[in-house]
């Protein structure tokens, strides 16, 4: 065993590459859950957008058109739940746990001929001046731009849930529709919105995996990542950089379990598999001890109008 | 949610073949992947011998196969249905088929099995592998010399003999060139998982690797060492060429059409009987490919003395004196490791610093 050949600052460098699919993917959920709709879709987005993300880039070779198109596919496939649980008021548990179902088996459609093909992959951005900073420039100013991307949609989701009267609307709405109704707010449509932003960003989270961090197709490749941006919004108690934080927890554990491998730490490689889901199980248990949680008075729960 | 497109796709296949099996005379000759046929490695190279097969004897044979078969309960299903589908011969291409085969030749005695890279037969299951260790001894040989920072990462799959042979015949022959390095060891619990070879990859090149070896199907560690730079990889299974001239400087291609027709024209005029071939560089089941011009002459002369000494029988991969890892003789001085031991291996040689997994 040693440790010292773990380079701490690589190791934080890739942690967040490993960290930005679900970190994405965590933080649309967190907006779709604030407004009151419970998403369980969200693997199902994940990997549509990973697919035709792949397949526009493969075609276009520019990765940007293909993480564009992979938020327009998470948008336009959470539309589809949107429709269902809004306007046909069916169960969102059950319609999300259909939706991921009908995006595994739809990606794996478009992505048959797309397997084994090599892909353009985002060229990563040094930052001038910046990335020359001792320690801190190659953990933070030289990744690819999605990294950059994903932060600042961090970023803005905190400062719009906190201090703009959208957010606050949007707030209203996943407390209590039926106030927000009453107010004249129109329930639906803010749902729809924070719908379609919770598929767009799912969609770049599974792009960045199939563009950015491995980069290649394969059927199945988001493997259960949705799930687990899923648990990473409950973690967070829905707040933008708790999600953050929950995040790269999740993401360095994953790196760090490889590089103690390779370290040869004698620890059972099982352990070290499955730490990260007993980390979050136990975490969310501390979390339900507390009582509180912070979860949105309407989460789940169906609107109409005339009730 | 694999498994439930996988049972529609079995059924899909049953109900589409019953009508066909009846109507003609042809062979049926059936494969059970592990991962998908485009997955540019291990699977690759098996549909290239299906395609083989096809080729040699046209209309008198049809072939079927089903891709992405989970190791473990689900296979037995999906190879009871290619019995049930008229299969007369079925090809059973990954080491965790093993006693799902064995247990599906039982209720169908008149069906021929081929096991791949297994240890088991019966009346009607043969099993059939490579000596991709003689392949893993020429790419030490590259590795050791070309290292700069005297550290070689391994991707290896499933701590089993087949695994484990390779690390020991790498590193054999990567220290007797290099008696300062290093093997760091990943095991990725899988065959197929571009997502984790990737990762793992990037974890070893972060430490310090140089040269990675991967047991691993999929061309993601190439993916990962090109984007590094500096770093090189070998082809796994198939010669991964579109990685070439560098990272992949070289690769262990398996040849497995000669064996598959062989095999299948054997059951046709029916002289098919149960038997083990382990085949290797000399009989042409293991090929090595190309050594790019990213090696040094010298290595590439080197590398290819040591393929045809291996190819013709005058050099063993595993030639004393070598102990154990735990300091203990395992073959004296000139003596040759016997194939009982090479494949049941569960150890690694001296030198090694790191723990095979309790699997």
């Amino acid at each position: 065993m040693d440790l010292s050949q773990i380079n701490p600052i690589l190791l934080i460098a890739s942690l967040m590459v490993a960290a930005t699919p679900i970190l994405l993917a965590a933080i649309g959920e967190a907006v779709v859950e604030k407004a009151g709709v419970l998403n369980l879709g969200v693997e199902g987005m994940m990997i549509t957008g990973a697919v035709v993300g792949f397949a526009i880039t493969v075609n276009t070779d520019a990765p940007a058109l293909g993480f564009v198109g992979a938020a327009i596919a998470g948008a336009a496939l959470s539309m589809l739940f949107g429709i269902l649980t809004q306007y046909l008021l069916s169960n969102q548990v059950a319609t999300g746990l259909g939706l991921t179902l009908f995006g595994l088996g739809l990606s794996s459609l478009i992505g048959k001929p797309y397997e084994g093909m090599k892909v353009t992959t985002l060229a990563k951005m040094e930052i001038p001046l910046l990335s020359d900073i001792p320690v801190l420039g190659p953990i933070l100013f030289k990744h690819d731009p999605m990294i950059y991307v994903s932060l600042m949609i961090i970023a803005g989701t905190w400062y719009v849930l906190k201090h703009t009267r959208a957010g606050l609307i949007l707030r209203g709405v996943g407390e209590n529709h039926d106030a927000a109704h009453a107010l004249g707010y129109k329930v639906i449509r803010v749902r729809l919105m924070a719908i379609a932003f919770g598929g767009a960003c799912a969609g770049m989270g599974g792009a960045y995996i199939s563009l950015v961090r491995v980069p290649q197709w394969v059927d199945g490749m988001t493997a259960g990542a949705g799930w687990i941006a899923l648990a990473i919004v409950v973690f967070a108690s829905w707040r933008p950089w708790r999600v953050l934080l929950g995040a790269y927890l999740f993401g360095g554990i994953t790196v760090l379990q490889l590089n103690l491998q390779a370290a040869g730490v004698p620890v059972p490689v099982e352990v070290l598999a499955m730490s990260p889901y007993v980390i979050t199980i136990v975490v969310l248990v501390i979390i339900s001890l507390k009582g509180n949680h912070g979860a949105p008075g309407a989460l789940g729960k169906i609107f109409h109008a005339t009730h | 949610m694999r498994a439930l497109k996988s049972l529609l796709t079995g059924v899909a296949l049953v109900a589409g073949l019953a009508g066909a099996a009846q109507a003609d005379d042809k062979t049926k000759v059936g494969f059970i992947f592990v991962g998908p046929v485009g997955d540019g490695g291990w699977t690759y190279e098996h549909n290239q011998g299906r395609l083989a097969v096809e080729e040699a004897f046209g209309d008198k044979v049809e072939t079927i196969y089903q891709e992405s078969v989970p190791e473990g309960a689900d296979a037995e299903r999906a190879i009871t249905q290619m019995a049930l589908a008229g299969a007369d011969l079925i090809f059973t291409t990954s080491f965790g088929y093993m006693d799902a085969t064995l247990a599906v030749a039982e209720k169908f005695p008149a069906v021929k099995f081929e096991h791949a890279t297994g240890y088991k037969t019966s009346d009607n299951v043969s099993n059939y592998s490579a000596r991709f260790y003689e392949g893993r001894a020429v790419q030490g040989h590259i590795a050791g010399k070309m290292t700069k920072t005297n550290t070689v990462g391994y991707i290896a799959s499933f701590p089993i003999p087949e695994v484990i042979r390779g690390i020991n015949a790498a590193y054999i022959h990567a220290k007797k060139v290099n008696p300062d390095v290093q093997f760091k060891i990943i095991w990725a619990y899988t065959w197929f998982d571009p997502t984790k070879e990737a990762d793992a990859a990037k974890a070893l090149i972060e430490q310090g690797a140089d040269v990675i070896l991967q047991h691993t199907d999929s061309t993601a560690p190439q993916a990962a060492a090109k984007e590094a730079g500096n770093v090189i990889t070998f082809g796994q299974a198939s010669d991964m060429a579109e990685y070439g001239p560098s990272p992949r400087v070289s690769s262990i291609i398996d040849n497995w059409g000669p064996y598959y027709v062989a095999r299948t024209q054997a059951v046709m005029d029916g002289s098919w009987a149960s038997v083990s071939t382990w085949d290797g560089i000399g009989a042409g089941m293991v090929g090595i490919g190309e050594i790019s011009d990213a090696v040094p002459a010298d290595v590439k002369a080197e590398a290819e003395a040591l393929r045809d000494s291996l190819s013709d029988g005058s050099y063993h991969a595993f030639t004393g004196p070598l102990n154990k890892q735990d300091g203990s003789v395992w073959l004296a001085e000139g003596e040759t490791a016997d194939d009982g031991t090479l494949a049941g291996m569960n150890f690694y040689v001296e030198g090694i610093e790191a723990e095979i997994p309790s699997n």
